[in-house]
């Protein structure tokens, strides 16, 4: 998951991709989504809070955009299935919010902004299980940093980012943060 | 959030609305196939009752175990207590024992708080005699948040929201909870009740105090009807319960004077004909049924604010 923070590309860290390449890429994502699940039947796109959520209605309009197709698009708050609950403060929950079709026999995307140490996709797939049985679940992501703690990889990814562990990947979306971009950089994990 | 959970007093108006959009997350869980969520497993929450309750005690059991917490009841009745066992004793035991949490009832106001000072986990006031009950008070804003906000209610306080107390305020922990709590969160409370069942400093309380119930039930949004606490009452606050029910009793042509949006809550249990009528309380104007409901969210809610995490990561158990 990203920061919470609003750096600014330029300012706090090195841009390395702008509005019109997040653009591109999530066309991309749109186009393999519909591609890997047979024309996007039976897909609901849920986004994990803050900023996944936002990501999950973008690749929702693209797909109907492409195909004239409206899917299914929700979020899924994970934080009360995250496994460092007891090592930081009690956090706001953020909203789960499913389609009304609901998830039993779905093929649900997973849309988040980040891909880092995995344990996020992780609280998310348990929080899903208390939510029905879907047929298949997929992940789709913005930027896929490395560093996975746990075996999980994503199915759809906007850009492969090699990092160190010392630096930090803000993802900023109009819809939260005023501008599109992926920000770099070396200040260490804000406390 | 501080540790404890003893006084309404002690939350912030930005810890109120915590708690209660907390609350407002965890109430869609209702819905859902699977009511539980994995968040507290392993923590112990006891649940140490010195007086009889239902409700309250049920609630609490309810929101700990949907948050997979282990609970331990502990009722005074056929314990360690009848024996003579002091409050302090009792504690020491159960702090042994390892509890996460402690919820407590007790007929002696600032039981809570003393209590508080001999355990290292999170206490929690359920009611301490004519003191404070802030969960109740939390439940009860959740409640009227949803109720007269509605869609809006996410984030938002009660500002400018009237709501008339009515009743039994002298011994009444719910009222002071509530007084508390409700102007915290931006709501102008004004008491309605017989000057006798008015506690001595009331004047310093953030409200109005009113006698006469007629006069403030068409300008109030909320109307919240206190029970008559008989068993805690040693001399005569009234004639006679029938002068009561007519001058404070909420009925049906009561009722007809709030304004249309108006609801009427009752924190329960209630005596029904003495200061609620049965039409009135099966009403749908009437909160009652909803908010035994959002007790357990609400209930929930503060588990999950001071369990779930810690504010001092390097002393993590």
């Amino acid at each position: 998951m990203g920061a919470t923070g609003h750096p600014v590309a330029g300012r706090d860290g090195l841009a390395v991709l702008d509005a019109e390449e997040i653009r591109r890429a999530l066309t991309r994502i749109a186009h393999e989504i519909l591609e890997r699940t047979h024309g996007g039947d039976g897909v609901v796109l849920l986004g994990i809070p803050t900023r996944g959520v936002p990501l999950a209605r973008r690749l929702a309009a693209r797909i109907g955009e492409f195909e004239g197709l409206e899917v299914p698009c929700g979020s899924l708050d994970v934080t009360m299935h995250r496994d460092d609950l007891r090592f930081r403060p009690a956090r706001a929950l953020g909203r789960t919010d499913l389609p009304r079709s609901g998830v039993d026999g779905k093929t649900v995307v997973l849309v988040d902004d980040v891909l880092y140490s995995g344990r996020t996709v992780r609280a998310a797939l348990d929080a899903l299980t208390d939510l029905g049985r879907p047929r298949a679940v997929q992940l789709a992501v913005l930027v896929d940093r490395g560093h996975r703690e746990l075996p999980i990889r994503a199915d759809y990814v906007g850009k492969n980012l090699p990092t160190s562990q010392r630096e930090v990947v803000h993802v900023l979306l109009a819809e939260v943060d005023a501008q599109d971009a992926v920000v770099i950089s070396d200040e260490g994990r804000p406390s | 959030m501080k540790r404890h959970l003893i006084s309404a007093a002690d939350l912030s108006r930005g810890d109120a609305l915590l708690i209660l959009d907390t609350a407002e997350e965890l109430a869609s869980l209702a819905d859902r196939p699977i009511k539980k969520l994995p968040t507290l497993r392993g923590r112990t929450v006891v649940n140490l009752f010195f007086e009889d309750s239902t409700r309250t005690r049920i609630s609490f059991e309810a929101a700990a175990k949907r948050l997979s917490a282990d609970v331990i009841n502990f009722s005074a009745k056929g314990s360690s207590v009848a024996k003579g066992e002091s409050l302090k004793d009792t504690a020491l035991t159960l702090e042994a024992m390892g509890a996460d949490a402690v919820v407590i009832r007790h007929s002696a106001s600032g039981a809570a708080h003393r209590l508080a000072g001999w355990v290292r986990g999170s206490v929690v006031n359920a009611g301490d005699g004519t003191h404070e009950h802030p969960t109740q008070a939390l439940l009860d804003a959740f409640t009227i948040r949803r109720r007269l906000k509605a869609a809006a209610a996410r984030g938002s306080g009660l500002d400018g929201i009237r709501v008339t107390i009515v009743g039994d305020v002298l011994h009444s922990r719910v009222a002071r909870s509530n007084v508390l709590l409700l102007s915290t969160l931006g709501a102008e409370v004004t008491l309605a009740a017989p000057p006798t069942l008015l506690p001595l400093a009331v004047d310093t309380w953030p409200c109005a105090v009113s006698y006469d119930l007629d006069t403030e039930l068409p300008k109030s949004d909320v109307v919240m009807m206190l029970r008559v606490q008989t068993e805690r009452m040693t001399a005569a606050y009234f004639p006679s319960v029938r002068e009561y029910s007519r001058r404070y009793g909420l009925d049906a042509a009561r009722m007809a004077r709030l304004p249309d949006h108006a609801i009427v809550m009752h924190p329960g249990p209630m005596n029904r004909g003495v200061e609620i009528a049965a039409e009135v309380a099966d009403s749908t104007r009437s909160t009652i049924v909803e908010q035994v409901a959002n007790g357990v969210t609400t209930r929930m809610a503060v588990l999950y604010l001071l369990l779930g995490g810690t504010e001092f990561p390097e002393v993590a158990r």
